[in-house]
Protein backbone atom coordinates (compact mmCIF):
# COMPACT_ATOMS: atom_id res chain seq x y z
CA UNK A 1 0.00 0.00 0.00
CA UNK A 2 1.38 3.44 -0.91
CA UNK A 3 2.12 5.68 2.04
CA UNK A 4 0.66 9.16 1.98
CA UNK A 5 3.16 12.04 1.94
CA UNK A 6 3.35 13.58 5.39
CA UNK A 7 1.63 16.92 5.85
CA UNK A 8 4.34 19.51 6.74
CA UNK A 9 1.86 21.19 9.09
CA UNK A 10 1.23 18.08 11.20
CA UNK A 11 3.82 17.33 13.88
CA UNK A 12 5.19 13.81 14.29
CA UNK A 13 5.29 12.49 17.85
CA UNK A 14 8.82 12.18 19.29
CA UNK A 15 9.88 11.02 22.73
CA UNK A 16 12.56 12.81 24.74
CA UNK A 17 15.58 10.53 25.15
CA UNK A 18 18.67 11.92 26.83
CA UNK A 19 18.95 15.48 28.11
CA UNK A 20 22.35 17.15 28.69
CA UNK A 21 22.90 20.34 30.63
CA UNK A 22 25.30 22.53 28.63
CA UNK A 23 25.26 25.76 30.64
CA UNK A 24 23.05 27.27 33.36
CA UNK A 25 20.26 28.00 30.85
CA UNK A 26 21.05 25.82 27.84
CA UNK A 27 20.25 22.14 27.39
CA UNK A 28 20.72 19.60 24.62
CA UNK A 29 17.84 17.19 24.01
CA UNK A 30 17.80 14.00 21.98
CA UNK A 31 14.39 13.26 20.46
CA UNK A 32 13.51 9.78 19.18
CA UNK A 33 10.53 8.91 16.96
CA UNK A 34 7.74 7.58 19.23
CA UNK A 35 6.95 4.76 16.77
CA UNK A 36 10.57 3.53 16.78
CA UNK A 37 11.01 4.33 13.07
CA UNK A 38 14.07 6.09 11.66
CA UNK A 39 14.16 9.89 11.90
CA UNK A 40 13.58 12.05 8.90
CA UNK A 41 17.05 12.87 7.54
CA UNK A 42 18.33 16.42 7.60
CA UNK A 43 21.16 18.50 6.21
CA UNK A 44 23.46 20.63 8.40
CA UNK A 45 21.91 24.08 8.89
CA UNK A 46 18.27 22.98 8.77
CA UNK A 47 15.80 23.48 11.59
CA UNK A 48 12.66 21.82 12.94
CA UNK A 49 9.46 23.21 14.43
CA UNK A 50 9.21 21.70 17.91
CA UNK A 51 5.77 21.63 19.46
CA UNK A 52 5.51 21.55 23.23
CA UNK A 53 1.92 20.35 23.71
CA UNK A 54 -0.23 22.94 25.45
CA UNK A 55 2.47 25.60 25.30
CA UNK A 56 3.46 26.39 21.74
CA UNK A 57 5.63 25.71 18.76
CA UNK A 58 9.08 27.13 18.03
CA UNK A 59 11.86 26.86 15.45
CA UNK A 60 15.02 25.14 16.70
CA UNK A 61 18.09 24.23 14.64
CA UNK A 62 19.20 20.63 14.53
CA UNK A 63 22.55 20.42 16.30
CA UNK A 64 23.33 16.69 16.01
CA UNK A 65 25.05 14.40 13.56
CA UNK A 66 23.27 14.20 10.18
CA UNK A 67 24.42 10.58 9.85
CA UNK A 68 22.82 9.44 13.11
CA UNK A 69 19.47 8.07 11.89
CA UNK A 70 18.05 7.14 15.29
CA UNK A 71 17.48 10.52 16.89
CA UNK A 72 17.39 14.27 16.35
CA UNK A 73 19.48 16.49 18.62
CA UNK A 74 18.64 20.08 19.56
CA UNK A 75 20.42 22.59 21.80
CA UNK A 76 18.00 25.01 23.39
CA UNK A 77 18.51 28.12 25.47
CA UNK A 78 15.69 28.89 27.85
CA UNK A 79 14.66 32.49 27.15
CA UNK A 80 10.87 32.47 27.40
CA UNK A 81 7.79 30.35 27.89
CA UNK A 82 8.20 27.89 25.02
CA UNK A 83 11.94 27.34 25.34
CA UNK A 84 11.58 26.97 29.10
CA UNK A 85 8.87 24.33 28.62
CA UNK A 86 11.05 22.54 26.08
CA UNK A 87 14.18 22.34 28.22
CA UNK A 88 12.03 21.19 31.17
CA UNK A 89 10.83 18.04 29.31
CA UNK A 90 11.91 14.87 31.08
CA UNK A 91 13.10 11.69 29.33
CA UNK A 92 10.07 9.77 28.08
CA UNK A 93 7.84 12.84 27.61
CA UNK A 94 6.48 13.70 24.17
CA UNK A 95 7.30 16.58 21.84
CA UNK A 96 5.84 17.21 18.35
CA UNK A 97 8.34 17.62 15.50
CA UNK A 98 7.73 19.17 12.08
CA UNK A 99 10.39 19.43 9.43
CA UNK A 100 13.26 19.56 8.77
CA UNK A 101 12.88 22.91 7.05
CA UNK A 102 15.05 25.40 5.23
CA UNK A 103 18.24 25.28 3.24
CA UNK A 104 21.59 24.04 4.44
CA UNK A 105 25.21 25.11 4.87
CA UNK A 106 27.12 25.06 1.52
CA UNK A 107 29.16 21.95 2.29
CA UNK A 108 28.99 20.77 -1.33
CA UNK A 109 30.32 24.13 -2.59
CA UNK A 110 33.05 24.02 0.07
CA UNK A 111 34.54 20.72 -1.18
CA UNK A 112 38.25 21.11 -1.87
CA UNK A 113 38.39 24.38 0.06
CA UNK A 114 39.22 25.52 3.56
CA UNK A 115 36.13 25.70 5.74
CA UNK A 116 36.03 28.56 8.24
CA UNK A 117 33.18 28.39 10.76
CA UNK A 118 32.59 31.39 13.00
CA UNK A 119 30.09 30.99 15.81
CA UNK A 120 28.89 33.27 18.55
CA UNK A 121 27.05 32.05 21.65
CA UNK A 122 24.32 29.57 20.79
CA UNK A 123 25.33 29.92 17.12
CA UNK A 124 27.67 26.96 17.55
CA UNK A 125 24.63 24.66 17.72
CA UNK A 126 23.49 25.03 14.07
CA UNK A 127 27.13 24.78 12.93
CA UNK A 128 27.89 21.59 14.84
CA UNK A 129 26.32 19.29 12.19
CA UNK A 130 28.59 20.95 9.59
CA UNK A 131 31.62 20.20 11.78
CA UNK A 132 30.56 16.53 12.08
CA UNK A 133 30.13 16.37 8.32
CA UNK A 134 33.53 17.90 7.50
CA UNK A 135 35.32 15.68 10.04
CA UNK A 136 33.60 12.57 8.72
CA UNK A 137 34.50 13.40 5.11
CA UNK A 138 37.87 14.94 5.98
CA UNK A 139 39.55 14.19 2.65
CA UNK A 140 36.92 16.22 0.76
CA UNK A 141 37.95 19.47 2.44
CA UNK A 142 41.03 21.58 3.09
CA UNK A 143 41.67 23.03 6.55
CA UNK A 144 38.85 23.25 9.07
CA UNK A 145 38.97 26.40 11.18
CA UNK A 146 36.42 26.91 13.97
CA UNK A 147 36.36 30.29 15.72
CA UNK A 148 33.97 30.46 18.63
CA UNK A 149 33.08 33.37 20.88
CA UNK A 150 30.99 33.28 24.05
CA UNK A 151 30.14 35.65 26.85
CA UNK A 152 32.15 33.99 29.62
CA UNK A 153 33.85 30.61 30.14
CA UNK A 154 30.74 29.10 31.73
CA UNK A 155 28.64 30.07 28.70
CA UNK A 156 30.68 28.06 26.19
CA UNK A 157 28.90 25.07 24.64
CA UNK A 158 30.35 21.64 23.86
CA UNK A 159 33.68 22.27 25.60
CA UNK A 160 34.83 18.64 25.53
CA UNK A 161 34.01 18.36 21.84
CA UNK A 162 35.80 21.62 21.06
CA UNK A 163 38.93 20.16 22.66
CA UNK A 164 38.52 16.89 20.74
CA UNK A 165 38.03 18.68 17.40
CA UNK A 166 41.14 20.76 18.04
CA UNK A 167 43.18 17.52 18.12
CA UNK A 168 42.12 16.50 14.61
CA UNK A 169 44.62 16.95 11.78
CA UNK A 170 44.39 20.13 9.69
CA UNK A 171 41.93 21.52 12.18
CA UNK A 172 42.27 24.71 14.20
CA UNK A 173 39.71 25.40 16.91
CA UNK A 174 39.95 28.65 18.86
CA UNK A 175 37.50 29.80 21.51
CA UNK A 176 37.34 33.15 23.19
CA UNK A 177 35.17 34.82 25.79
CA UNK A 178 34.19 38.47 26.15
CA UNK A 179 35.12 38.41 29.83
CA UNK A 180 37.25 35.89 31.70
CA UNK A 181 37.96 35.36 35.37
CA UNK A 182 41.46 34.79 36.66
CA UNK A 183 41.15 31.01 36.44
CA UNK A 184 40.39 31.07 32.68
CA UNK A 185 43.56 30.37 30.72
CA UNK A 186 42.06 30.69 27.24
CA UNK A 187 41.61 33.70 24.98
CA UNK A 188 39.68 36.78 26.09
CA UNK A 189 38.31 39.20 23.50
CA UNK A 190 35.58 39.29 20.90
CA UNK A 191 35.44 36.57 18.27
CA UNK A 192 36.92 38.82 15.56
CA UNK A 193 40.11 39.11 17.65
CA UNK A 194 40.80 35.41 16.90
CA UNK A 195 41.39 36.15 13.22
CA UNK A 196 44.90 37.35 13.99
CA UNK A 197 45.83 33.81 15.04
CA UNK A 198 44.74 32.14 11.79
CA UNK A 199 46.26 32.43 8.37
CA UNK A 200 43.40 32.50 5.91
CA UNK A 201 43.88 31.70 2.27
CA UNK A 202 41.01 33.86 1.07
CA UNK A 203 40.80 32.53 -2.48
CA UNK A 204 40.22 28.99 -1.19
CA UNK A 205 38.02 29.77 1.80
CA UNK A 206 34.32 29.25 2.38
CA UNK A 207 33.11 30.88 5.59
CA UNK A 208 29.92 30.01 7.50
CA UNK A 209 28.69 32.24 10.30
CA UNK A 210 26.06 31.85 12.96
CA UNK A 211 25.31 34.04 15.95
CA UNK A 212 23.68 37.32 16.86
CA UNK A 213 23.23 39.54 13.78
CA UNK A 214 25.46 42.27 15.12
CA UNK A 215 28.25 39.74 15.69
CA UNK A 216 27.85 38.49 12.11
CA UNK A 217 28.15 42.09 10.85
CA UNK A 218 31.48 42.48 12.63
CA UNK A 219 32.68 39.09 11.38
CA UNK A 220 31.74 39.71 7.74
CA UNK A 221 33.73 42.96 7.87
CA UNK A 222 36.71 41.11 9.29
CA UNK A 223 36.49 38.35 6.68
CA UNK A 224 36.30 40.88 3.86
CA UNK A 225 39.29 42.75 5.24
CA UNK A 226 41.14 39.40 5.13
CA UNK A 227 40.22 39.14 1.43
CA UNK A 228 37.35 36.62 1.58
CA UNK A 229 34.75 37.55 -1.04
CA UNK A 230 31.08 38.10 -0.15
CA UNK A 231 29.83 35.14 -2.28
CA UNK A 232 32.07 32.83 -0.22
CA UNK A 233 30.54 33.96 3.08
CA UNK A 234 27.31 32.36 4.31
CA UNK A 235 25.26 33.22 7.35
CA UNK A 236 22.24 31.83 9.13
CA UNK A 237 19.43 34.28 9.93
CA UNK A 238 16.62 34.06 12.48
CA UNK A 239 13.15 35.56 12.64
CA UNK A 240 10.00 34.52 14.48
CA UNK A 241 8.21 31.75 12.63
CA UNK A 242 4.79 30.15 12.47
CA UNK A 243 4.17 27.94 9.44
CA UNK A 244 7.84 27.33 8.46
CA UNK A 245 6.77 26.53 4.90
CA UNK A 246 6.46 29.96 3.29
CA UNK A 247 2.70 30.56 3.75
CA UNK A 248 2.18 32.95 6.64
CA UNK A 249 4.82 35.63 6.08
CA UNK A 250 5.83 35.74 9.74
CA UNK A 251 9.52 35.29 8.97
CA UNK A 252 9.72 37.90 6.21
CA UNK A 253 13.15 39.47 5.85
CA UNK A 254 13.17 42.03 3.05
CA UNK A 255 12.14 40.11 -0.09
CA UNK A 256 12.79 36.72 1.56
CA UNK A 257 11.00 34.31 3.82
CA UNK A 258 13.66 32.96 6.12
CA UNK A 259 11.90 29.61 6.59
CA UNK A 260 12.06 28.68 2.93
CA UNK A 261 14.68 30.99 1.33
CA UNK A 262 17.01 30.60 4.34
CA UNK A 263 17.88 30.28 7.10
CA UNK A 264 21.32 30.02 5.43
CA UNK A 265 21.99 32.85 2.97
CA UNK A 266 25.03 33.88 0.98
CA UNK A 267 26.18 37.19 2.44
CA UNK A 268 26.01 38.77 -1.02
CA UNK A 269 22.22 38.25 -0.96
CA UNK A 270 21.51 39.76 2.45
CA UNK A 271 24.31 42.27 2.81
CA UNK A 272 22.13 45.36 2.21
CA UNK A 273 19.45 44.01 4.60
CA UNK A 274 21.99 43.27 7.32
CA UNK A 275 23.18 46.86 7.13
CA UNK A 276 19.62 48.18 7.62
CA UNK A 277 19.34 47.70 11.34
CA UNK A 278 15.57 47.94 11.66
CA UNK A 279 14.65 45.05 9.33
CA UNK B 1 72.13 33.52 16.88
CA UNK B 2 69.22 35.80 15.99
CA UNK B 3 70.13 39.45 16.37
CA UNK B 4 67.68 41.82 18.06
CA UNK B 5 67.44 43.80 14.85
CA UNK B 6 66.37 40.71 12.99
CA UNK B 7 63.79 39.74 15.62
CA UNK B 8 62.37 43.28 15.60
CA UNK B 9 62.28 43.26 11.79
CA UNK B 10 60.40 39.95 11.73
CA UNK B 11 57.71 41.05 14.17
CA UNK B 12 54.43 41.74 12.29
CA UNK B 13 54.13 45.16 13.93
CA UNK B 14 57.22 46.36 12.09
CA UNK B 15 56.54 44.61 8.77
CA UNK B 16 57.87 46.69 5.89
CA UNK B 17 59.73 49.20 8.06
CA UNK B 18 62.87 50.64 6.43
CA UNK B 19 66.24 49.21 7.44
CA UNK B 20 67.52 52.54 8.86
CA UNK B 21 64.53 52.73 11.26
CA UNK B 22 64.93 49.10 12.30
CA UNK B 23 68.51 49.86 13.31
CA UNK B 24 67.32 52.82 15.40
CA UNK B 25 64.65 50.69 17.06
CA UNK B 26 67.03 47.82 17.79
CA UNK B 27 69.16 50.30 19.73
CA UNK B 28 66.27 50.68 22.22
CA UNK B 29 65.36 46.95 22.35
CA UNK B 30 66.10 44.16 24.80
CA UNK B 31 65.00 40.54 25.21
CA UNK B 32 62.69 39.82 28.18
CA UNK B 33 60.80 36.81 29.56
CA UNK B 34 58.06 36.50 32.16
CA UNK B 35 57.04 33.35 33.98
CA UNK B 36 53.32 32.46 33.96
CA UNK B 37 51.51 34.40 36.70
CA UNK B 38 54.00 37.27 36.82
CA UNK B 39 52.76 40.84 36.34
CA UNK B 40 54.45 42.61 33.43
CA UNK B 41 52.99 46.01 34.20
CA UNK B 42 50.71 47.54 36.79
CA UNK B 43 48.05 50.24 36.55
CA UNK B 44 49.36 53.66 37.66
CA UNK B 45 53.05 52.80 37.34
CA UNK B 46 55.28 54.70 34.96
CA UNK B 47 54.96 53.44 31.38
CA UNK B 48 58.54 53.35 30.24
CA UNK B 49 58.41 50.49 27.71
CA UNK B 50 56.31 48.60 25.25
CA UNK B 51 56.53 44.95 24.30
CA UNK B 52 56.51 42.95 21.10
CA UNK B 53 55.17 39.57 22.18
CA UNK B 54 57.05 36.68 20.59
CA UNK B 55 55.56 33.69 22.44
CA UNK B 56 53.10 33.10 25.24
CA UNK B 57 49.93 34.77 26.40
CA UNK B 58 49.31 37.98 28.33
CA UNK B 59 46.07 38.91 30.11
CA UNK B 60 45.01 42.56 30.36
CA UNK B 61 43.18 42.99 33.64
CA UNK B 62 41.10 45.58 35.42
CA UNK B 63 39.56 45.47 38.86
CA UNK B 64 35.78 45.80 38.43
CA UNK B 65 33.59 46.87 41.37
CA UNK B 66 31.75 43.85 42.86
CA UNK B 67 33.22 41.56 40.18
CA UNK B 68 36.83 41.30 41.30
CA UNK B 69 39.61 41.19 38.74
CA UNK B 70 38.45 40.75 35.19
CA UNK B 71 40.48 39.80 32.17
CA UNK B 72 39.23 42.07 29.39
CA UNK B 73 41.58 40.89 26.66
CA UNK B 74 44.39 38.46 26.05
CA UNK B 75 47.33 39.10 23.77
CA UNK B 76 49.59 36.55 22.15
CA UNK B 77 52.30 35.94 19.62
CA UNK B 78 52.62 38.81 17.16
CA UNK B 79 50.75 41.30 19.36
CA UNK B 80 51.87 44.58 20.88
CA UNK B 81 51.53 45.30 24.57
CA UNK B 82 51.32 48.91 25.77
CA UNK B 83 51.04 52.33 24.21
CA UNK B 84 50.96 54.49 27.36
CA UNK B 85 54.71 55.17 26.90
CA UNK B 86 53.67 57.30 23.92
CA UNK B 87 51.05 59.47 25.57
CA UNK B 88 51.62 61.82 28.56
CA UNK B 89 51.55 61.38 31.52
CA UNK B 90 53.12 58.02 30.60
CA UNK B 91 51.32 55.85 33.16
CA UNK B 92 49.88 52.37 32.58
CA UNK B 93 46.07 52.28 32.50
CA UNK B 94 45.64 48.60 33.37
CA UNK B 95 47.50 45.54 34.59
CA UNK B 96 49.13 43.00 32.31
CA UNK B 97 49.90 39.49 33.58
CA UNK B 98 51.72 36.68 31.81
CA UNK B 99 49.27 33.75 31.67
CA UNK B 100 51.91 31.36 30.37
CA UNK B 101 55.66 31.74 30.02
CA UNK B 102 55.93 34.80 27.76
CA UNK B 103 58.91 35.94 25.72
CA UNK B 104 58.99 39.42 24.30
CA UNK B 105 61.15 42.24 23.05
CA UNK B 106 60.95 45.28 25.32
CA UNK B 107 61.42 48.65 23.65
CA UNK B 108 62.54 51.46 25.90
CA UNK B 109 59.92 54.23 25.67
CA UNK B 110 62.17 57.15 26.68
CA UNK B 111 64.85 56.08 24.22
CA UNK B 112 62.22 55.80 21.48
CA UNK B 113 60.58 59.12 22.30
CA UNK B 114 63.96 60.84 22.00
CA UNK B 115 64.64 59.16 18.66
CA UNK B 116 61.17 60.08 17.39
CA UNK B 117 61.68 63.73 18.38
CA UNK B 118 64.98 63.74 16.50
CA UNK B 119 63.60 61.89 13.49
CA UNK B 120 59.99 62.78 12.71
CA UNK B 121 59.79 60.32 9.83
CA UNK B 122 60.45 57.50 12.30
CA UNK B 123 57.91 59.07 14.70
CA UNK B 124 55.27 59.23 11.97
CA UNK B 125 55.90 55.59 10.96
CA UNK B 126 55.50 54.47 14.58
CA UNK B 127 52.39 56.60 15.16
CA UNK B 128 50.70 55.17 12.05
CA UNK B 129 51.29 51.65 13.34
CA UNK B 130 50.06 52.45 16.83
CA UNK B 131 47.04 54.31 15.44
CA UNK B 132 46.10 51.17 13.51
CA UNK B 133 46.32 49.05 16.67
CA UNK B 134 44.34 51.60 18.70
CA UNK B 135 41.64 51.72 16.02
CA UNK B 136 41.31 47.93 16.10
CA UNK B 137 41.21 47.82 19.89
CA UNK B 138 38.56 50.56 19.92
CA UNK B 139 36.45 48.59 17.46
CA UNK B 140 36.75 45.34 19.41
CA UNK B 141 36.01 47.16 22.68
CA UNK B 142 32.82 48.59 21.14
CA UNK B 143 31.85 45.11 20.02
CA UNK B 144 32.59 43.75 23.50
CA UNK B 145 30.50 46.50 25.13
CA UNK B 146 27.46 45.41 23.13
CA UNK B 147 27.41 42.22 25.19
CA UNK B 148 25.81 40.51 22.20
CA UNK B 149 25.48 37.03 23.64
CA UNK B 150 23.53 38.17 26.66
CA UNK B 151 20.93 39.88 24.49
CA UNK B 152 20.68 37.07 21.98
CA UNK B 153 18.46 34.08 22.58
C1 LIG C 1 15.62 29.21 12.20
C2 LIG C 1 15.71 29.36 13.68
C3 LIG C 1 16.53 28.51 14.39
C4 LIG C 1 16.63 28.63 15.79
N1 LIG C 1 17.43 27.76 16.45
C5 LIG C 1 17.49 27.82 17.80
C6 LIG C 1 18.26 26.87 18.53
O1 LIG C 1 18.93 26.00 17.97
N2 LIG C 1 18.26 26.96 19.88
C7 LIG C 1 17.54 27.92 20.54
O2 LIG C 1 17.56 27.94 21.78
N3 LIG C 1 16.83 28.84 19.88
C8 LIG C 1 16.76 28.81 18.53
N4 LIG C 1 16.01 29.71 17.86
C9 LIG C 1 15.31 30.75 18.62
C10 LIG C 1 14.05 30.20 19.28
O3 LIG C 1 13.15 29.79 18.29
C11 LIG C 1 13.44 31.30 20.14
O4 LIG C 1 14.30 31.57 21.21
C12 LIG C 1 12.11 30.86 20.69
O5 LIG C 1 11.16 30.86 19.67
C13 LIG C 1 11.66 31.79 21.82
O6 LIG C 1 10.39 31.35 22.30
P1 LIG C 1 9.98 31.53 23.80
O7 LIG C 1 8.52 31.36 23.91
O8 LIG C 1 10.81 30.68 24.69
O9 LIG C 1 10.39 33.02 24.11
P2 LIG C 1 9.54 34.30 23.85
O10 LIG C 1 8.64 34.52 25.04
O11 LIG C 1 8.94 34.26 22.48
O12 LIG C 1 10.71 35.36 23.85
C14 LIG C 1 11.49 35.60 25.04
C15 LIG C 1 12.53 36.63 24.70
O13 LIG C 1 13.43 36.13 23.69
C16 LIG C 1 13.46 36.98 22.55
N5 LIG C 1 13.56 36.12 21.35
C17 LIG C 1 12.63 35.25 20.89
N6 LIG C 1 13.09 34.64 19.78
C18 LIG C 1 14.32 35.12 19.54
C19 LIG C 1 15.28 34.91 18.52
N7 LIG C 1 15.10 34.06 17.51
N8 LIG C 1 16.44 35.59 18.59
C20 LIG C 1 16.65 36.48 19.56
N9 LIG C 1 15.77 36.73 20.54
C21 LIG C 1 14.61 36.08 20.53
C22 LIG C 1 12.16 37.75 22.61
O14 LIG C 1 12.30 39.02 21.97
C23 LIG C 1 11.95 37.91 24.09
O15 LIG C 1 12.69 39.00 24.61
C24 LIG C 1 15.89 29.64 16.47
C25 LIG C 1 15.08 30.50 15.74
C26 LIG C 1 15.00 30.38 14.36
C27 LIG C 1 14.12 31.31 13.60
S1 LIG D 1 7.15 31.08 8.99
FE1 LIG D 1 5.44 31.31 7.69
S2 LIG D 1 6.34 32.15 5.93
FE2 LIG D 1 8.05 31.66 7.15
Amino acid sequence: MATLPTDPMVPDPYRVGQVWKETSDTFTLALEPADGAACSGFSPGQFSMLYVFGVGELPISISGDPEDPGRLIYTVRSVGQATHALVSRKPGEMVGVRGPFGGCWPLAEARGKDVVLVAGGLGLAPLRPAIYQVLRHREDYGRLIVLYGGRSPRDLLYRKELAAWARQPDTQVLSTVDYGGLSWRGHVGVVTSLFRYVRLQPARTVAMLCGPEIMMRFVTRELESCGVQAPDIYLSMERNMKCAVGFCGHCQYGPYFICKDGPVFPYSKVRSLLEKHEI
Amino acid sequence: METLERIVAEHPFFAGLEEQYLQLLAGCASNVRFEGGKYILREGEEASQFFLIRHGKVALEIAAPHRGRLTVETLGEGDILGWSWLIPPYHWRLDARAVDLTRAIALDGKCLRTKCEQNHDLGYELLKRFAHIMERRLETTRFQLLDVYAAHK
